[in-house]
């Protein structure tokens, strides 16, 4: 099932209001302007995060981040305050004390709440395992068109649902189809898959035990523009 | 927060003490190193950084050195968390900076560690900040110290040295009253079978600390604790036109300490009034018992007034309700204290006014002798008493961390200002 699919048919089973906002209609207001066609989206994401936050009021937002994924968010607060720019000030944070959570905030202002984290990628994958929990196939070994790029294996002429494609190889790419899965989902134009045969949660319990690269190293392009990218995106509104 | 209960009893929060040049980052470096925890990619681009900075050996602390000014100064600001599993058991390591100016970030790691390797220079001794370490490690009650004698190598091993540093730390110890300590003394004879300094693994998987240090954040202070329950929500789905929901009324919380049973008699505070638990829900499931650290619903037999805030506890083993608390706070604001000002004090889930009704002392960490303040400065230390608006049901935090522990919040900012542990309270 693909993973949008998945997220609309969980929400209607909960019987929750599912609001999406996207990049793309950041692009038709014109607050985000792409330099070329495939620029990485990713840090665009902020935009419309903030877009958003500011046009329902939302004065917290929960989200999946944990702090063994990446440097910047090794430094991250379980309760992570922004201001009415949605910014992250990394010296300048809350005190976290005993399970005691400052979450207050003033209007404009905005809390990011990170419950999980101190899990690690092992954590989610044993806890999806116990409560034996559905997840979309992205997650799980598949045939795909890639490149190898960077470095990277990345996924190409990925169909969007407006009709049309984006990540089109260039000159003197190979598209080759492999079997991958996703350990990060982020945006497809810096979000690379992995090699890998796990088709089952038992599997990728396996597979994450025995890894040799971490669970953005080979996979986030956005995190390797500078050794500081994810904690720039974050200074400037990124979950 | 913790992936289960039961996940967590085999969970070690754990932090290192000492400075950089203590080998704090090369112990930390060390443990990731010997569990596998630090990946081909991120040796890699440690290795880059370690290079382009004209290092010769990879420079371990930038794997904690998370942000841009940290790694510019090559100094850390604030506490990082690190992560890594022996397949027994989960850690978590809390990295704090050792300078005197981050004395906050120590009390902010210490809050959720049971235990504290403190590192020693073998060439230096027990020095000014081993025993501001020590003295903050108490303060903040960690159960379990472990002194780590560093660079032994560099007094030829000499078995008189460890003896004298151990010796002196043990009547330091005693004279601050800590509990459980315990001296690394395998390290020298490590060196010898490996040559290499630091078997960090071997440090924390000795099987007596690890049968000791009971990673379990709820239960501090690892004695038997009272039930503490401070509610957190109450559930009430009034739309429902289900007669079985309709007059459901589910105490929403997180147990902080010991345990309830179906049956049991709980008074809610700061009410005083008592009734009995006749449901005790987790999710769609029915237990009969809650323990620390699982977040339930409690059904009572009786129609109770208990709303957010407040807190259910035996009826035979209450806390004290109060509006006034005495205890030992670390300011963390570079605004000063004011006993002028108004705060927010935020205890368990219930938030009250309160005014410092005096400073009774401030304890220079370095020397632990108390003089007299009439303000408090950031990462100073002292004895306070609180007036509050709202009565609170607190315990000595000796007696328990959760319901012992609090945070001062600057109502105008709405920043975290300063951390406390309840040492008494006046009853009401």
């Amino acid at each position: 099932m693909k993973w949008s699919d998945f997220r609309d048919k969980r929400a209607a089973e909960l019987g929750e209001r599912l609001i999406v906002r996207s990049v793309e209609e950041s692009m038709t207001r014109g607050t985000v302007v792409l330099k070329s066609a495939d620029e990485p989206r990713n840090k665009h994401q902020s935009v419309t995060l903030l877009e958003a936050i500011a046009e329902f009021e939302f004065d917290c937002c929960i989200g999946g981040a944990r702090r063994d994924e990446e440097k910047a968010r090794a430094k991250e607060r379980i309760m992570s305050f922004r201001d009415e720019f949605g910014q992250w000030d990394p010296k300048n944070q809350r005190p976290e004390l005993w399970n005691l959570y400052n979450a207050r905030s003033h209007k404009g202002e905005n809390i990011r709440a990170f419950p999980i984290s101190n899990w690690t990628e092992m954590d989610v994958w044993q806890y999806i395992e116990r409560e034996g929990l559905e997840l979309p196939s992205i997650y799980f070994a598949h045939q795909r068109d890639v490149v190898l790029r960077g470095g990277a294996m990345m996924p190409v002429n990925v169909p969007l649902a407006d009709g049309s494609v984006i990540n089109v190889p260039k000159a003197g790419e190979t598209v080759e189809n492999r079997l991958v899965r996703f350990r990060t989902v982020g945006d497809i134009t810096c979000t690379a898959p992995v090699e890998s045969d796990a088709d089952t949660v038992a599997k990728i319990v396996l597979e994450t035990a025995t890894t040799t690269i971490t669970e953005r190293g080979a996979t986030r392009l956005d995190d390797q523009t500078s050794e500081a990218s994810m904690e720039q995106r974050k200074k400037e509104g990124y979950f | 927060m913790n992936p289960s209960p039961t996940h967590s009893d085999s969970l070690l929060r754990f932090m290192t003490c000492g400075s950089v040049d203590d080998g704090k980052s090369t112990l930390i470096g060390r443990l990731l190193f010997d569990t596998k925890t630090i990946l081909a990619d991120t040796l890699n681009q440690i290795e880059k950084t370690s290079k382009k900075r004209g290092m010769e050996a990879v420079d371990l602390s930038l794997l904690t050195d998370g942000l841009q000014a940290e790694r510019e100064q090559g100094i850390t600001i604030d506490v990082a968390y690190r992560y890594f599993s022996t397949g027994t058991r989960k850690y978590i390591i809390a990295d704090s900076p050792g300078h005197e100016q981050y004395t906050r970030n120590m009390v902010t790691a210490a809050s959720t560690a049971n235990l504290a390797i403190i590192l020693i220079d073998a060439r230096r001794g027990v020095l000014t900040q081993t025993r501001r370490h020590s003295y903050l490690a108490k303060l903040v009650g960690i159960p379990h110290l472990v002194v780590a004698v560093n660079k032994m190598d560099l007094v030829g091993h000499d078995q008189a040295v460890f003896d004298r540093i151990c010796g002196e730390y043990r009547a330091f110890a005693d004279e601050i009253g800590l509990g459980d300590v315990r001296f690394h003394s395998d390290v020298r004879a490590e060196w010898r079978q490996h040559r290499r300094p630091w078997r960090g693994h071997a440090l924390v998987q000795r099987p007596d600390l690890a049968r000791r240090a009971r990673g379990r954040p709820g239960a501090h202070t690892e004695r038997a604790e009272a039930f503490r329950f401070p509610v957190q929500y109450v559930c009430r789905p009034q739309a429902s036109d289900d007669p079985e929901l309709h007059d459901y009324r589910g105490f929403m919380g997180r147990v902080e300490s010991g345990a309830v049973r179906v049956g049991d008699r709980v008074t809610a505070l700061p009410s005083g009034q008592s009734s009995v638990v006749k449901r005790i829900e987790l999710g769609a499931v029915s237990l009969p018992e809650a323990i620390h650290e699982q977040s339930v619903s409690l059904l009572l037999e009786d129609e109770i007034d208990v709303s957010r805030g407040d807190m259910l506890v035996p009826s035979d083993e209450q806390p004290m309700v109060t509006k006034e608390i005495e205890g030992m706070v670390c300011w963390f604001s570079e605004t000063p204290l004011s006993p002028a000002r108004t705060y927010l004090v935020r205890h368990t889930t219930r938030t009250s006014k309160a005014k410092v009704a005096a400073i009774d002392y401030k304890v220079d960490v370095n020397t632990l002798a108390q003089e007299p303040a009439t303000a408090l400065a950031m990462n100073d230390i002292a004895r306070i008493r609180l007036r509050l608006a709202q009565p609170l049901a607190v315990d000595p935090y000796s007696d328990n961390r959760a319901t012992g522990a609090f945070i001062v919040i600057d109502e105008t900012t709405n920043n975290t200002v300063g951390a406390g542990m309840v040492t008494g309270a006046a009853p009401l």
